[in-house]
């Protein structure tokens, strides 16, 4: 057994590389746009997110005048300064003034800055430099220095994560715009609900998927209850009815049920979309609710029966707070779905501002016409998928259960 | 918020209404229509007791009915009547099916949904399998697991995005041309730009997704396998690949399979994906974005003959699945 114990070992190492490279392969995605989401406009072009927390050092060649210069002793002309502080500052972005340090710094332009900060370096002409990594500058030289120093240095400005890009999806508005806006009077839930702003399809899409997710669960709940525990001729009939059911694609329906829809009057509503919904989902409802409702205990139930329990009793008293774990893994799954949900939004929903949601605000309205705008796609990707992912991970109990109810036996 | 409110009445109304609707009818059949008291107790009971599954079940029926094997009749009426043209109504009852397998679009959008039939099932099986073994004896497994199964929870446009950032042209933005760029490629290449063989970008969003689902399932599967079977292969010398390989993959095979065709069948409705990251190019077409096209257009025979094409390429799995579910509650 020791060849054993021993391969056990090496594969077991093995098994935890695999697994942890298969989960960042399987994150990375996922986490590149969750913090490009948090990022600044221009840094989102100028380095990519993997180089997010560290920041890039950028290389500049910085001009330093040399007015302050003072002579000390008599002969060292000595010059102290902050390359992060007047005329040298003026020609650096914001951020690197605000933020930044040294990385690096040199004094040939041709060999670039190839010097840790915080050393000295000295000239040809004899002046010695120090630069430090907060931006201090000490020069030293036997002569006056004339005109300016060119120090060519690589400045790293932290990473800035910022929420500006959220707001400006949430009100298709950028804090310039913002300011302008509301100071003329503009209120903010004006801005949130203006055509072109993320906020009026998210309220649109808790709309629609909400009354989605209940009505169907209340239908297949009294439903599959029959199937389960009910006895009348058909009823073989109608469970292989709905496992058929489970797979028939939904764009069958489609022109059909807009015809229906027409014909009733609902036309392309959010009622329309509330009853699609609803009839989509019922298969796997009715499928699901079954399969587990068919498990509980028998007894309990002809107890109940032999007690004088009708039906109706049984089933809101007995089965339906004993089912909780089925109800809650479908009404996550019908949640997942509907939320999530682009094909039955773009056929049933009118193709209005007021009445979008978020999956087909985003294919239209963001891909079409801002599609290289990285900052705004990966907020509103984010608005978009943060509800699922909270329910995902604060359900995920159920929502397993209710994948194995569907497909092991 | 007007669409709020609305939204919040018809819940009260749809459940209020459903449970009234029980509420109500049971009523009616126990004290009114079938009375359990008077001479005829015994017939009435028994009829009401036949009755009563009726009512439980009729709201379901009826909504599946209206919204799905109405539809499927429908469908396949409108398919073989309904004409876009003069012109294609005067050529016959399939003229709509003839004029769609003789148009480039569809056949290209056919030969692609077949490669997303062949390549994704396959793939997210195999990485899913591959994720339930390794991650089934892990100290961290649980955690590994929930990791590889949240892009279920995202939608396919969301993942379209997050993969579209990834496949970015540009190296200092997308990961993998930076991958590229680090081991000495020249220039980001545009990942998906209209080739044919652009479709495997795409497949690769829904494997990313589908993985986590194959995964869930296979390791409830893997945790069955007799422990006993595995045992005997250890002391008979097996390493553990035989053992994965010849052992406990025989004896999940069902399940794999369940699987596979589950995953079949999402990608043969697929729309999303295409729609988010390759609307633009004829040659990444699938069947159900054609079916949208002349959906859009109004062209209610195409989409409806489109849209039958995909039920018919459905129907082996659907009549597979009521087999097993019927050998299953014998």
């Amino acid at each position: 057994m020791d060849n054993i114990a021993g391969q056990r070992s090496g594969l077991s190492i093995a098994t935890h590389i695999a697994t942890a490279l298969l989960v960042l392969l399987w994150i990375i995605p996922t986490l590149g746009l969750f913090i490009t989401s948090f990022r600044d406009q221009d840094a989102i072009s100028q380095t990519g997110w993997w180089r997010a927390l560290q920041g890039a050092p950028q290389p500049f060649v910085l001009s330093v005048p040399v007015e302050d210069q003072v002579e000390v002793d008599g002969g060292t002309w000595v010059l102290e300064t902050n390359i992060f502080e007047g005329e040298t500052a003026a020609g650096l972005p914001p951020s690197v003034v605000d933020r930044g340090r040294v990385a690096a710094f040199g004094i040939s332009r041709l060999r670039g800055a190839d010097t840790d900060p915080g050393e000295t370096l000295e000239t040809r002409q004899g002046v010695a430099i120090t630069l430090a990594a907060d931006g201090a500058l000490l020069a030293s030289s036997p002569e006056p220095l004339e005109g300016a120093l060119a120090l060519p240095v690589m400045l790293v400005a932290p990473p800035q994560m910022t929420l500006e890009n959220y707001t400006e999806v949430l009100t298709d508005t950028d804090a310039e715009e913002r300011a302008a806006l509301l100071e003329r009077g503009t209120t903010l839930d004006r801005l949130l609900f203006s055509d072109e702003a993320l906020f009026g399809p998210f309220v649109n899409t808790m709309t629609v998927a909400i009354p989605a997710t209940i009505i169907p669960i209340v239908i297949a709940a009294f439903a599959a209850y029959a199937l389960a525990w009910m006895e009348f001729p058909g009823r073989g009939f109608l469970i292989a009815m709905v496992v058929g059911l489970l797979v028939v694609p939904l764009q069958l329906a489609f022109v059909p049920i807009t015809i229906i829809h027409e014909w009733f009057g609902i036309g392309k509503s959010f009622l329309g979309i509330w009853l699609a919904h609803t009839g989509f989902g019922l298969p796997l409802a009715v499928y699901l609710l079954r399969n587990y409702m068919v498990g509980l205990p028998r007894d309990i139930i002809e107890c109940a029966k032999v007690d004088g329990a009708t039906d109706f009793e049984i089933f809101r008293k007995i089965v339906l707070p004993l089912s909780f774990p089925a109800l809650a893994s479908f009404a996550i799954f019908q949640f997942l779905w509907t939320w999530n949900d682009l094909l039955v939004a773009s056929v049933f929903l009118p193709s209005d501002t007021e009445s979008t949601v978020m999956t087909r605000f985003v294919v239209t309205s963001l891909l079409g016409s801002r599609g290289g705008e990285w900052h705004i796609l990966a907020a509103a990707a984010f608005v978009m998928i943060a509800v699922p992912l909270l329910v995902f991970f604060t359900m995920q109990r159920y929502l397993v259960r209710g994948l194995l109810a569907g497909s092991v036996k | 918020m007007p669409v709020i409110v609305t939204g919040l009445i018809t819940i009260l109304v749809g459940v209020g209404g459903m449970v009234a609707y029980f509420w109500v009818s049971n009523y009616l059949l126990d004290q009114v229509i079938y009375p359990a008291r008077g001479e005829n107790i015994g017939r009435n009971v028994r009829r009401a007791t036949a009755i009563r599954p009726w009512l439980f079940v009729f709201p379901a029926v009826f909504a599946l009915g209206l919204y799905l094997v109405v539809p499927v009749f429908y469908s396949g009426w409108l398919s073989v009547t309904s004409f876009a043209s003069e012109n294609l109504a005067a050529r016959g009852r399939f003229a709509n099916y003839a004029a769609i397998f003789s148009s480039g679009g569809f056949r290209i959008a056919l030969l692609n949904n077949f490669l997303w039939v062949l390549v994704v099932p396959a793939a997210s099986t195999f990485f899913g399998l591959m994720a339930a073994q390794l991650t089934d004896r892990l100290s961290w497994g649980n955690i590994a697991k929930s990791l590889v199964f949240m892009p279920m929870a995202i939608s396919f446009v969301g993942a379209s995005l997050i993969w579209s950032f990834v496949y970015h042209p540009d190296p200092e933005i997308g990961i993998l041309n930076a991958l590229r760029t680090a081991f000495g490629a020249g220039r980001g290449i545009t990942f998906i730009d209209g080739d044919i063989v652009d479709s495997f970008w795409l497949m690769v969003v829904l494997i990313w997704i589908q993985t986590g689902f194959a995964m869930v399932i296979l390791s409830a599967a893997l945790r069955g396998v007799p422990e006993d079977t595995i045992e005997a292969a250890i002391i008979d010398g097996a390493n553990p690949f035989q053992i994965f390989f010849k052992i406990k993959v025989p004896q999940i095979m069902p399940t794999i399979l369940v699987v596979w065709t589950t995953i079949t069948i999402l990608v043969l409705k697929v729309y999303d994906i295409v729609a988010a990251m390759g609307n633009q190019y004829r040659n990444l077409e699938i069947l159900p974005t054609q079916m949208m096209q002349s959906f859009d257009s109004g062209n209610y025979g195409f989409a409806t003959a489109i849209s039958v094409v995909i039920m018919v390429l459905v129907l082996p799995v659907m009549i597979w699945n009521i087999r097993q579910s019927r050998a299953e509650m014998r």
